[in-house]
């Protein structure tokens, strides 16, 4: 007995801060968060169980949910692919040919950094107003621009563009990963004549898979958490008619503004296993396209 | 000695290779350039449209209200810093106290990451315990989990304990290591130092915390330092955690500060509000500078490639 706990007494030790976190940060309020959703409170008398009554109005009466959800997939399903596939073309012009990447790589890295801010999400609905940057750039060309924020049809592709400006981080991670590639792969192939697209496909997309799937699952994580931009460009409301309503910034009004706690946490829930089916997706299907490394051998 | 015809038609045949060799590689060589400067051109002009919404902020933080949205120009006519200075104090409180609140709150965060993290990554890495596999795995799923979700009863937690309107919910979890993604990157990184270090401090008799401060974390600086600018960066502009817990102004961060701006749009200090806004970023921008040579010499040091 005292032999067990010598031996695992320094562990439990160092891990104790995170324990304590685990327990009280993570594992507790996720079971509580859950408990909540099938009640009814507001902060101010007990909860109140009302079962599935969260669930059952969310889905079949709640307007605004299907908006919010429709919402957040337009934006995952732009912004992820243009963020990746910008990511990896800025990469591979990086990765080969060039001594001095350094700057170009502090450059397009540094918006990754400064794009989650308050002060950029400010610059973002000036650079987009009516007589902003881009429709003055517009009216140089002879074209004549919308108010993009307070346009519903346009202004989520004002966030998509915050997002496509971000690509540094994953271009970072794409440049790590083309490193790891043989360069005589592609002495060898150049040699044989393989034209560069087949180069690219056979060669680099394969090899890359890896980094790919981890890239996707980061950024998609990500892309379905996006709340402070979008929260400040629509002045945290999801104006203009519902078309920033973001699933957290929905959240966070049910929350925050109605004190309608139950229900967010289970909009709370719907998200987390919104971003859990995705992984889980993401994980299941790597089988059949991320190759690792050591089948080679 | 005399040189036959067929030795003389060798070497020039030779002559003839090396001279077609010599113009392939030149025309290679040209190609390669012309390959390299549109390269650069390319990559220049997307340079020059990632940063032009950062100079523009810049230069209209430094024109009078006026000039704003009249024009493209990134070099203002005559430069005005008004904006500053009035900005500072447009807000019914001064923007000294905001930066004061948001050093505060960063600095403690960092300070707490720092040591709850790689308290609980020097366990993973390099400590022998039951149950260490599970713990990790629920570490590593922890990642994965939306702040919206645990929020909520956070929120209802902390106010219960009379800590909404302090800086604790802000900054205690970070003291309990609740970042996970930082334990992730320091087990990384300790896991790659050579285990005989270890075995021969313990050998020597020193105990594991000894081990940990006098040999894990003075080899580990480049992760320690790379964890440090992460999370200053992220605390510094973090907006919904500030955003919930702090409602009284005096006690508000510099993103909060920033937002109030908005709420007084129609009084049109764009100006202002563009210099504080520019203020707020340099921080990061400074620290992103220091992060880079970081990022180099961690690279150097660990002798990854």
């Amino acid at each position: 007995m005292k032999r067990i706990l010598a031996r695992n007494a320094p562990g439990y030790l160092f891990l104790s801060p995170w324990l304590l976190g685990f327990f009280l940060l993570a594992l507790g309020p996720i079971l509580a968060s859950l408990y909540l959703s099938f009640t009814r409170y507001d902060m101010v008398s007990d909860p109140r169980w009302i079962g599935w009554g969260n669930y059952e109005y969310m889905f079949t009466r709640d307007r605004r949910f299907w908006k919010a959800l429709e919402v957040t997939f337009t934006y995952v399903a732009f912004a992820v692919p243009l963020r990746l596939a910008f990511a990896l073309a800025v990469a591979m012009l990086l990765d080969k040919g060039l001594k001095t990447i350094g700057l170009y790589r502090a450059i397009f890295y540094l918006p990754s950094l400064l794009g989650a801010s308050i002060a950029i999400a400010i610059l973002w609905r000036e650079l987009f107003s009516a007589t902003g940057v881009v429709n003055q750039m517009l009216a140089l060309v002879g074209i004549e621009g919308t108010d993009w924020i307070t346009n519903p049809k346009t202004s989520i592709y004002t966030l998509v563009m915050l997002a496509v400006w971000q690509f540094g981080s994953p271009m970072l991670i794409f440049l790590a990963g083309l490193r790891g590639i043989p360069k005589d792969l592609y002495e060898a192939a150049e040699i044989d004549g393989t034209p560069r697209w087949r180069r690219f496909t056979r060669i680099t997309l394969p090899l890359l898979a890896p980094v790919i799937f981890f890239n996707l699952v980061l950024q998609t994580i990500d892309a379905f958490k996006t709340f402070s931009s979008a929260f400040i460009i629509s002045n945290g409301t999801g104006a203009p008619a519902d078309s920033l309503l973001f699933f957290t910034v929905y959240l966070f009004n049910e929350a925050f503004k109605f004190f309608r706690m139950g229900y967010a946490s289970a909009l709370a829930w719907v998200l987390l296993i919104i971003i859990g089916v995705f992984t889980a997706l993401a994980f299941l299907s790597s089988k059949y396209w991320v190759h690792y490394d050591n089948d080679r051998d | 000695m005399t040189t036959t015809a067929t030795d003389l038609e060798k070497a020039m045949a030779f002559d003839e290779a090396a001279r077609v060799a010599h113009e392939l590689r030149v025309k290679q060589d040209q190609r390669n350039r012309r390959a390299r400067y549109l390269k650069h051109l390319f990559l220049i002009l997307v340079s020059v449209v990632m940063l032009y919404p950062l100079f523009w902020l810049v230069a209209s933080s430094l024109k009078p209200e006026t000039q704003i949205f009249g024009s493209l120009s990134l070099w203002p006519e005559e430069f005005h810093f008004d904006n500053y200075t009035r900005g500072w104090n447009a807000l019914p409180i001064s923007f000294t106290v905001f930066y004061m609140n948001s050093a505060i709150v960063t600095l403690l965060s960092v300070v707490g990451n720092l040591i709850s993290c790689s308290f609980a990554a020097y366990a993973f890495a390099r400590l022998q315990f039951t149950g260490r596999t599970i713990w990790f795995a629920l570490m590593m799923m922890t990642l994965m989990i939306p702040y919206h979700v645990v929020l909520i009863p956070q929120y209802v937690q902390f106010l219960k304990l009379g800590w909404v309107d302090t800086y604790l919910p802000l900054v205690v979890p970070k003291f309990l290591a609740s970042d996970a993604f930082f334990i992730f990157l320091m087990v990384q990184f300790f896991r790659q130092l050579p285990r005989e270090l270890d075995e021969a401090a313990m050998i020597d008799g020193c105990s594991p915390f000894k081990i940990y401060w006098a040999i894990i974390l003075p080899l580990s600086l480049p992760a320690m330092g790379t964890a440090a600018i992460f999370s200053l960066i992220w605390v510094w502009e973090d907006f919904l955690a500030p955003l919930i817990y702090l409602n009284d102004i005096k006690s508000y961060t510099v993103p909060l500060a920033l937002r109030l701006f908005l709420d007084q749009e129609g009084e049109s200090a764009y100006g202002q509000m563009f210099a504080m806004s520019v203020l707020s970023l340099v921080p990061v921008v400074i620290f992103f500078v220091a992060f880079q040579k970081l990022i180099v010499r961690g690279i150097a040091t660990s002798g990854m490639k």
